[in-house]
């Protein structure tokens, strides 16, 4: 990418940016963050309960909101591209800067409206801020995968609804299907060595990748479930850690190339 | 000044491109005839780079279009029917195309006026007349002094006021030396504007060259007679 599209990606970031932030929709993700995490707190729970709590708003609530907020995002930007694309402008800037506009403001409402209650009651133990912050990156990476898994859909179908249930299909299926299939393979094969096909099954699925990223964090070996303990032994936390992320990075890169692959291609 | 040879363009079964050749001269008016659904807007849009040939080379001043899209920096495009951002006003999005391009050379904003367009700018695009989103449509195309500009069918939905002053504006940038490519259904438009002609249909065209070359070649003295003749297949 040549400096021309490079200026032309921060552009349009630019004026997206000026759209996104000025939507109630937005200013009420983060207050909801915001709002949520303060309550934990005033209802009494030390900063380790209310991340743990935290981490089930993480898990479920951001790849909902991200694959609503940027399908119906995409499909309402579509006079605005079309726009865009009479003008001198590459398509790729063009989808980088749609793709910046809308998942940076969403990371930020979320770590913003996270962050800032941690600042005010504080932690009790210095260790609980490395855990926060991996709960932090943990949500940015899953904000960034399933914005990016969003734009695919708006762009690979041009009728919304068709869009915005496959994306609401493919929530689904990360976040409660595929915990079910996991189980319904532990119990069918539970007579045989699981560890590897488990591990590998997490792999697949971004919102467990999240959860073992987490849960490796907290001391709660107990609550880990299945795929966490199984992670922690084979690989140890570290390392466990490094492959989880590691992970995350490869489903935010293939359908992130993808989506704009696919941009680069239609015909508008 | 634009070139385009071999295009072949299908939309899942539909072919609506077929080997399509066509030559458009520098500083002419040509306009693309055809039936409704022969590939007139496909066409356009492949030129601009909004629709991806299948195959076939298109070049712009003997630079081959790449799909990079940067030959749009020199075309101006109305299109049919155009979109914006709903909530921004005219003026607002006027300003955003002229940061995008990040030039200082003057706009040409003689339509505006011509329009009488300037209360309006003001004003979020959604609540703009269909004719009025034309207009400023219109203003968009010749804003940055284009050599090339591109209209499909430029007076469809424009009143007889303002369908007049646009085609004075053709007539006066085409003098200036200005390219046009315009599609219309209307055939005294196209004989009051148009020195040269192409006519599409299936995909490929037909005939093009000047205008007089196809009344004489028809034997026709009346534009709409000619093209009724190309339709019916009975001429060369």
């Amino acid at each position: 990418m040549n400096s021309l599209s490079l200026n032309t990606t921060a552009k349009i970031f630019q004026y997206e940016l000026n759209d996104v932030v000025r939507s109630r929709w937005m200013v009420g993700y983060g207050v909801f963050f915001l709002l949520v995490t303060d309550l934990l707190f005033r209802f009494g729970s030390g900063s380790a309960q209310v991340m743990l709590s935290l981490m089930n708003v993480v898990l479920i609530l951001i790849p909902l909101v991200c694959v609503a907020f940027g399908t119906m995002h995409l499909y309402s930007a579509r006079e605005f591209t079309e726009l865009m694309l009479t003008q001198p402008v590459r398509r790729g800037a063009l989808f980088s800067g749609l793709y910046l506009g809308l998942s940076i403001p969403l990371s930020a409402a979320f770590v913003v409206g996270t962050g800032i209650p941690f600042l005010l009651h504080g932690v009790e133990a210095a260790s609980h801020f490395r855990t926060l912050a991996i709960m932090l990156v943990a949500g940015v990476f899953l904000t960034l995968i399933f914005t990016a898994l969003a734009f695919l859909m708006a762009i690979r179908y041009d009728d919304r609804v068709r869009g915005l249930g496959l994306a609401i299909l493919l929530w689904l299926f990360c976040s409660v299907v595929y915990d079910g299939i996991i189980l319904g393979v532990i119990h069918a094969f539970a007579d045989y060595p699981l560890e590897r096909p488990v591990i590998a099954l997490t792999l697949l699925n971004p919102v467990d990748l999240a959860r073992v990223l987490l849960l490796l964090n907290f001391d709660i070996s107990a609550l880990m479930g299945y795929t966490g303990a199984v992670f922690e032994q084979f690989f140890g936390s570290a390392a466990g850690r490094l492959i989880s992320l590691g992970a995350l990075a490869l489903w935010l890169s293939v359908p992130l190339a993808t989506g704009k692959r696919l941009f680069e291609r239609k015909n508008f | 000044m634009v070139d385009i040879s071999g295009l072949d363009k299908s939309f899942g079964k539909l072919r609506v491109l077929r080997g399509l050749d066509l030559r458009v001269e520098r500083g002419k008016v040509t306009a693309i005839v055809g039936p409704n659904g022969s590939g007139k807007t496909t066409l356009i849009k492949i030129i601009l780079g909004l629709a991806r040939a299948d195959r076939g080379r298109i070049v712009v001043d003997g630079r081959e279009v790449t799909h990079d899209g940067l030959q749009r920096e020199r075309i101006g495009y109305m299109p049919q029917a155009a979109r914006f951002p709903e909530n921004l006003t005219a003026r607002h999005v006027l300003a955003m195309l002229q940061d995008l391009r990040g030039k200082t050379r003057d706009r040409d904003e003689e339509l505006i006026d011509a329009f009488d367009l300037s209360r309006e700018m003001d004003k979020p695009l959604r609540t703009l007349s269909g004719g009025n989103r034309q207009k400023v449509s219109a203003v968009i195309a010749f804003l940055f002094h284009p050599e090339i500009v591109i209209l499909d069918e430029p007076t469809a939905g424009l009143d007889p006021v303002a369908s007049s002053i646009l085609k004075d504006k053709i007539r006066l940038e085409a003098a200036r030396g200005t390219t046009f490519i315009l599609t219309s259904h209307i055939m005294s438009e196209i004989e009051e504007l148009a020195s040269n002609l192409a006519f599409l249909l299936d995909g490929s065209i037909r005939f093009s060259g000047p205008i007089d070359e196809l009344k004489h070649a028809t034997g026709q003295t009346r534009l709409e007679r000619a093209i009724a003749h190309l339709m019916t297949g009975k001429a060369a």
